[in-house]
Order: structure tokens, then sequence, then C-alpha cells
């Protein structure tokens, strides 16, 4: 009986409390302190921005847009260009790219349509595994593995047929232009063939059953009516790679050589934007040197944060979350 | 018979989309009151606003007066938190917490209200189930978890939850159109005999339900009163045309 | 085109994706082969609670670096864990305004921060600040990359919880706070775990963020505010020299790393795969 007395008197307070705003407080109070969070997000990006911005100063002022132009990299007589770097960048994302995506395409047309159900999800599930292998242990294996693969078995191969070609002249020692754009396309595989397949998969039946209808095989159905309408989601699948391998770091600079000189030829040695920040950080003496080096990663951030709203905006319905591009 | 709710000058938007137009309406106290009319007729709406639940939703409002015992529960001095616990509603689709218990599902809202002594809970969730005439199917398992159910007993499962609040009003909103004919039946069983201790409101796009269980139909259509009456009058004598139309079945 | 001819190039163009499948394992299969053979004949219990020894002499091991990861990541996730759970939070459940879809859209577009400017803000930001390497600004490098993942699934895991779970709160007069706590954070927990462990998995084997801020030592740990050994930095470290024991090392750095992700990940989809929040 007592019991039930208790629960009459707290219902006639909870009547009383009509005037009762402590509720009111308790979603204000809520909602402002994980509203501060949100705007921690805001911080963040301001203060990466800022960081690098104030410290790339002195380097800026000093060589200001000539710092894009000039290929010399010269810490001793403190001439500091990056170009070099940002051909190094911008050539083994795009052999990256190049070996990447055909194979992305290929992953995701077979994991959408071809596939049986069953290995469907184990062979994705395989597939995200590659991306989970940290970046320094695959520039681990590329050093040992892929770079002397690549120069006893790959390398004879392309300058025996390709040689006429500039790009397959000269002696290839391992690591080089090549052997980084193979294990960038590696890396960059995962994320362009997993956000294709999303792409695919968002590409209505009845789309697939018109084409089927007029007695198209299975590879024209996928030419006609799938990959035209997924050919936004595509194409953002493929920027967003090509964002994470521009801000790819530790394998690419384990195997490509680290030699900021512009070749022609995919034999020999290159360097990164990352890569430089990589190994000549650490050693950098002097105020300027090091000033250099942050306007380079300056600029990586702003290129890889421009490439990844670009590809955002495209796939924005389509993108989950599992981290967009990795260094 | 005394109202136990009364709603004056009730209009309602959606952002600048106005779904309620001068809604005057009583509610009896002890009986059911049935909302009926064609889909998009505001219904839903009427009912979401007599426990202001219609603001939840972004860009919604309601502006007019809502009396329960002649307190207006649209005093801007009120918190809806408050007038959620004296006016429960179950919804169309069944919705028990998917990761709690039975047990725990019927006392939620008292638990999430403070209350902390288990003897005193377990005995409300028995006295709760078994109003909601659920107790002898679930009496072992109260424990399991309370989507393992079966559509009907997760319904009764969400009146035993409202229930638990001590309401005065029970809004249902289409309690029934996702059940079978059998829990349908069951939970029609339900609220005649909840309405000796409650009074309901109950909307349905079924009219022999509205026949069989309520006391008073109000008719809506285009977000408009279009008439309010005895159950058995309104459906053998309708006073207006449309009503008519709607109950013969010409449209909706 | 013949019938025929068209059949055949279906065929073709259907072999041609299956072995893009089968191409693009190979170097997984060949990592997790190479990493196993060569790195388990290092492995033993010195191995993993020694430190390393100079070059030339043999034995030690990279108890240092597992010590270290655990206080980096163990800070990043400090750090990382609450904002961008909180900020997941607001943007899931009073987000739906402007200023909540522009932090969603910029977490979005963070989560592409390359590595190594996360490390050039720990840096810049911690380390010239405080005067030397440490610990901090390895962990706070390692939040700059940990907190736009988190945000972003928490906020997707929270907006799974299907409305009507919070509508049946609200309308039992429970607040909006307290519905966003003991209702949907509970429904969306695993997705939130999930997350979480995922992102710890990420920032596990990152070592660009950790070059110039918890930078390296020899020694075990000594100090929050000291350079600190960790395990990716380590096996970098080793992997560029001429030393063929140092590269035994390596790979079985490697392959203490790689396992420990690996389990991440397998736990977490296993996890996921069984216990349903909803």
């Amino acid at each position: 009986m007592v019991k039930y007395l208790f629960r009459v008197r707290w219902m006639n307070k909870l009547k009383l409390s009509f005037f009762n705003r402590s509720n009111i407080s308790g979603d204000l109070i809520f909602e402002a302190v994980v509203g501060f969070f949100a705007l921690g997000i805001i911080v963040l990006a301001f203060l990466l921005f800022r960081e690098l911005f104030i410290e790339s100063g002195f380097s800026r002022n000093a060589f200001g847009l000539s710092f894009l132009t000039t290929s010399t990299w010269d810490p001793v007589n403190e001439i500091f260009g990056a170009l070099p770097f940002i051909f190094g960048t911008l050539v083994s994302s795009f052999l990256a790219l190049l070996i990447a995506v055909p194979f992305s395409l290929g992953i995701a047309i077979y994991l959408s349509e071809l596939a049986p159900e069953k290995l469907k999800t184990p062979l994705s599930f395989i597939i995200e595994l590659l991306a989970a292998i940290p970046s320094v242990i695959l520039g681990l294996w590329g050093i040992f593995i892929l770079a002397p693969f690549l120069r006893d078995h790959l390398a004879p191969i392309l300058s025996t047929y390709l040689g006429f070609l500039p790009l397959f002249q000269g002696p290839m020692y391992g690591l080089s232009m090549l052997t980084g754009g193979v294990i960038l396309a590696i890396m960059v595989i995962p994320i362009t063939s997993s956000i294709s397949r999303e792409a695919i998969l968002t590409v209505p039946t009845h789309q697939r059953e018109a084409a089927l209808s007029l007695g198209a095989t299975g590879w024209e159905t996928t030419r006609i009516a799938v990959l035209p309408y997924a050919r936004s989601g595509i194409f953002g699948a493929v920027i967003l790679g090509f964002g994470r391998a521009i801000g790819e770091t530790m394998a690419v600079t384990m195997v490509i050589g680290n030699s900021p000189r512009i070749s022609e030829s995919l034999f020999a040695p290159s360097h990164t934007m990352a890569a430089v920040i990589a190994n000549e950080f650490v050693e950098a003496t002097s105020n300027l040197y090091i000033s250099s080096l942050i306007e380079i990663g300056f600029l990586l951030l702003l290129v890889s944060l421009m490439i990844n709203i670009a590809a955002r905006i495209l796939v924005s319905k389509l993108l989950r979350v599992e981290g967009g591009g990795r260094a | 018979m005394e109202n136990k709710i009364t709603v004056e000058n009730l209009n309602a938007w959606f952002g600048t989309k106005q779904v309620l137009f001068n809604i005057d309406i009583d509610i009896l106290k002890n009986q059911i009151t049935a909302i009926i009319g064609p889909s998009g007729c505001g219904k839903s709406t009427f009912i979401r606003c007599l426990n202001r639940m219609h603001e939840v939703v972004p860009k919604a409002r309601a502006t007019g007066k809502v009396l329960v015992d002649d307190n207006d529960i649209y005093d801007k001095d009120i918190d809806p938190v408050d007038i959620r616990r004296l006016i429960g509603m179950v919804f169309q689709k069944p919705n028990p917490f998917p990761t709690m218990s039975i047990r725990d599902n019927v006392v939620a809202g008292l638990k999430l209200s403070g209350v902390k002594d288990k003897n005193m809970l377990d005995d409300i969730a028995k006295e709760c189930l078994t109003k909601a005439a659920l107790w002898d199917e679930v009496k072992n398992d109260l424990n399991k978890s309370g989507v393992s159910l079966s559509g009907g007993q997760q319904q009764r499962l969400c009146i035993a939850r409202a229930l638990a609040m001590e309401p005065e009003v029970i809004l249902l909103d289409e309690p029934c159109s996702a059940l079978d004919p059998i829990s349908t039946g069951k939970i029609e069983d339900l609220m005649i005999e909840l309405k000796e201790k409650y009074t309901l409101v109950i909307v349905t796009h079924n009219m022999q339900q509205a026949a069989r269980v309520s006391d008073h139909t109000a008719f809506f259509l285009y977000g408009k009163l279009i008439e309010f009456g005895d159950t058995r009058q309104l459906f053998k004598k309708p006073k207006e045309k449309s009503t008519e139309d709607y109950i013969i079945g010409r449209f909706g | 085109m013949k019938w025929n001819k068209r059949k055949i190039i279906d065929r073709i163009m259907s072999s041609m994706s299956a072995a893009c499948v089968v191409i693009a394992i190979i170097p997984l299969l060949s990592i997790l082969y190479i990493v196993t053979i060569n790195g388990i004949s290092a492995i033993n219990l010195d191995f993993l609670t020694q430190l390393p020894k100079p070059v030339g002499e043999a034995g030690g091991g990279l108890g240092n670096a597992i010590q270290g990861t655990f206080v980096v990541v163990g800070i990043a996730c400090l750090i990382g864990l609450p904002v961008g759970i909180f900020a997941g939070i607001y943007l899931s459940e009073y987000g739906e305004n402007r200023f909540g879809r522009f932090v969603s859209f910029l977490a979005d577009v963070l989560t592409g921060t390359p590595s190594i400017v996360a490390g050039l803000f720990g840096y810049t930001f911690i380390v010239l600040y405080f005067g030397s390497f440490s610990a901090i600004a390895g962990g706070v490098a390692l939040s700059v990359l940990m907190i736009p993942i988190v945000t972003r699934t928490t906020e997707e895991s929270l907006r799974l919880v299907p409305g009507s779970i919070k509508e049946a709160s609200l309308a039992l007069g429970v607040p909006k706070w307290k519905t966003t706590i003991y209702i949907v954070i509970s429904t969306g927990k695993n997705g939130i775990i999930t997350g979480a462990l995922l992102s710890i998995a990420r920032i596990s084997g990152e070592t660009a963020p950790l070059l110039f801020t918890s930078f390296g030592n020899m020694f075990w740990a000594n100090g929050l505010d000291q350079p600190i050994s960790t395990m990716p930095v380590q096996i970098y470290t080793y992997a560029i020299t001429p030393f063929p024991d140092w590269h035994a090392k390596a790979w079985a750095g490697a392959l203490i790393l790689i396992m420990l992700i690996l389990v991440l990940n397998i736990g977490v989809r296993f996890v996921t795969r069984r216990k349903y929040g909803m």
C-alpha cells in the first residue's frame, strides 16, 4: 500500500511541476555542451590552416610564387623550389590512378554484378583489409619485395618492348617513380573500388532491365545502362583516390628513391611533397629550410582539401565514413 | 458528461503550409473519441497537437488553446515534456525500445523520470501488462527483448508502457493499422476496457473500427473539422454531405 | 555485331573483372605472407619486452616501442574520442541547421587530411610551443586524424536510430536530452564503438604524424613531455637502414603491428554482425 501512496504523491508532484522548467534547462545545457564540441571541429580546421599558414610565412615571403616553379632544392645555399616535389606528387598519383582505376572498376563491377552472392561480402571485406594495412608496412614490403620484382621482372619487359619511349629509358634500380606509382595504386584501389561499387549499386534495377530486355549482354548492360548512370559517383571515387594518393607519405617515401630531380623516365628515382617533408624535416637546420618544408605541407593541405571538397560534392549521398583520404 | 479536453481555435502549420484550420472540439472524459477522415486530412496532426508532439518536428508549430481540465497546455509557462506525462501516446507502428527487455520497456518512462525502487517498478510492470492484456502471455519472459514479440503483442507492450506513466488521456494514432485482424480485435477490446479509467482519442482510417469502438466521432477533411457527434448518430444520419460521402465510400 | 561475337566479348569482360579482384588480392596475400615468414623468427619474449640494442649487438627488442604506441594512441584517444563522439551526437540530434550541416561537411572533408600535415601541425602547435618532442605532441597529431573520423562515424550511427524510437520516448514525457543519452545513444552504441575501434586501429599504424612529434627514443618512456618510441616509427627507422638484423626486427615489428590491427578490424566486424542494437 505504501508503495502506491508514494506513487500517487509523486504523481501529484509532477503535476505541480507544470511550471517546473528544469527540463528545459537540461536540454539547453546538453545541447550547448555537445554543440561546443561540434564547434571544436571548426576550431580544429581553423588552427590547422593557421599554424601552417603562419609557419610557412618566412618561405612564402622569401620566394613568393616562384616557389611553385623553381626546381632547385638546395639546402646548402638556401634556395628552395617545390617543383620537383609537385612534379613527383602529380606524376606518381596520376600513374597510380592509371593503374588503379581500371582495376577498381573491374572489382566494383565484379562485386556488384557478377560475383556469386556468398562471395560478395568476404571478397569486399578482403579488399577493405588492404586499406587497413599501415602505410609503413606496405613500404617495407615495397622495399624488399615490390621494388626488386619490378626491377627484375617488369622493367626489363618494359624497356625491351617500350624502350623507345623516354618513359622507360635508363637504368632501373628498384626505388623509382614506377614503384611509387604501383604502390600508390595498391593503396588507392580499396577506396576507389568501394565507392565505385556503391555508385553502381545506386543504379535502379529498371535501368538494367531496360537494357536486358533489348537483348543486351551482361557487359553491354553494364556499359550502356549502369556505368553512365553511376558516372558521377565513379568520378567522385576517382577523385577521392587521387586525393588519397597525393597525401600518402610513408609507403611512397620508402620506395620512390627520394631524389629531388625531375626526370622523364619512370625508372628514375623521384620525390613527392609528402615524402620530402618526412625525409628532411627532422634534419632541417635553418629557419628558411623548415619554413619551406612547412610551405610544402601547407600546399599539400590546400590541394588535398580542395580535392576532397570536390569529391564529396560529387558523391555526397553515396559516401560512407570509413575515412576518405589517408596518408 | 464533462469535458476532459477542450480545443479552442487550434491552427497548425508545417513550415508555411497550414494543415489545421480553426479546430474547436470537446473531448469527453472517460469516453472514446474517434477521429476519421481521408489521408492527409490532418487527423494525425490534430492528435499530435493534443500532447504537443506536433512541435517536435522542425519548423512545425501550432496556435490556439487546448484546455485539459481547464488548464491550457499551450500556456507559455508550461514545459511540453510535462504534458506528455499526463497525455500518453501509442503510435501506428509499434515502437518498443529495442535495447530493453519487456519489463524495462514497460517502466522505461518511470525509470527515466528517476524512479529507482526495483520492487515498485516490478509491481508497476505487472500491473500495466495486466491492464494491457499482455501479462499472461509474457509473464515468464519478462527479460526477453521487447522486439522479440509479435506485432500485436508489441503494440500492447507500447500501451502498457504508456499506462505506466499514469496518464489521464491516451492518444492512439492508428494503433491497429499495422496489425492483423486478431490482434486488432484484442486491442479494440482493450480500449473499451481502458475507457473506464482513462479518456481515449483514437485516429483511425477504418470506419468500422470507429463505429465499433468509439462513443463520439469527429470527421476531418482538408484540415477542417466537418462534423462531430455521437458515433451512432454520425454514422446513421450524418449532418454534412461530405461526411455522408466519406462514410459511404465515395472518396478517401 | 554478330551475337556470338558479343557473347565472347561478354565472357572476356566478365573474366577480366574477376581477374581484377584476384590480382588486387595478390599484394595483400603477399604482404601477409612475407610479414609472417620474415617476422615470426625474430619474435620471442625478449623481443616484446626489451629495449633495442645498438647496431651490431644481437638481441634486444621493441618493448619500448610497444609501450610507446599504447601511450601515444592513448593520448590521442583521450582527446579524440570525447571530441569526436560529442560532436557526432550534436550533429545527429541537434544538427539540422546551417551550422550543423557545415560542421558535418567540414568533418567529412577533414577526414582527408594528409597524415604528414597532421604531423606538421603537432610540431608547430605543441613541439615548438613546449620546446621538445613529446608523446603529447604525437597524441595531438594523431587526434587531428582521429577526430573527423569518429565524428562522422558517430553521427552516421546515431542517424540510423529510427525516429519512431525517439518519438516513443518523447511521448512518454522524457525530455530530449535524456532521450538522446538513454535511448538514442544506447541504441546506436554498437556503431559508435565500432567507429571508435576502427579509428584506433587506423591511427595505431600511422607513422608520418609521429616522425617529428613523438620522434623516437631508445629507452623506456620517461614522461609524457619527452620523446617516445612508437612501433610504426621504429619499423620505419629500421627498414631504411642497411643492416639486415635491423631489417629482421622491422619485419617482426610489422608482424606485431599487423596482428594488432587485423585483430581490431576483424573483431569489430564480428561484433557488428552478431549483436544488433536495433
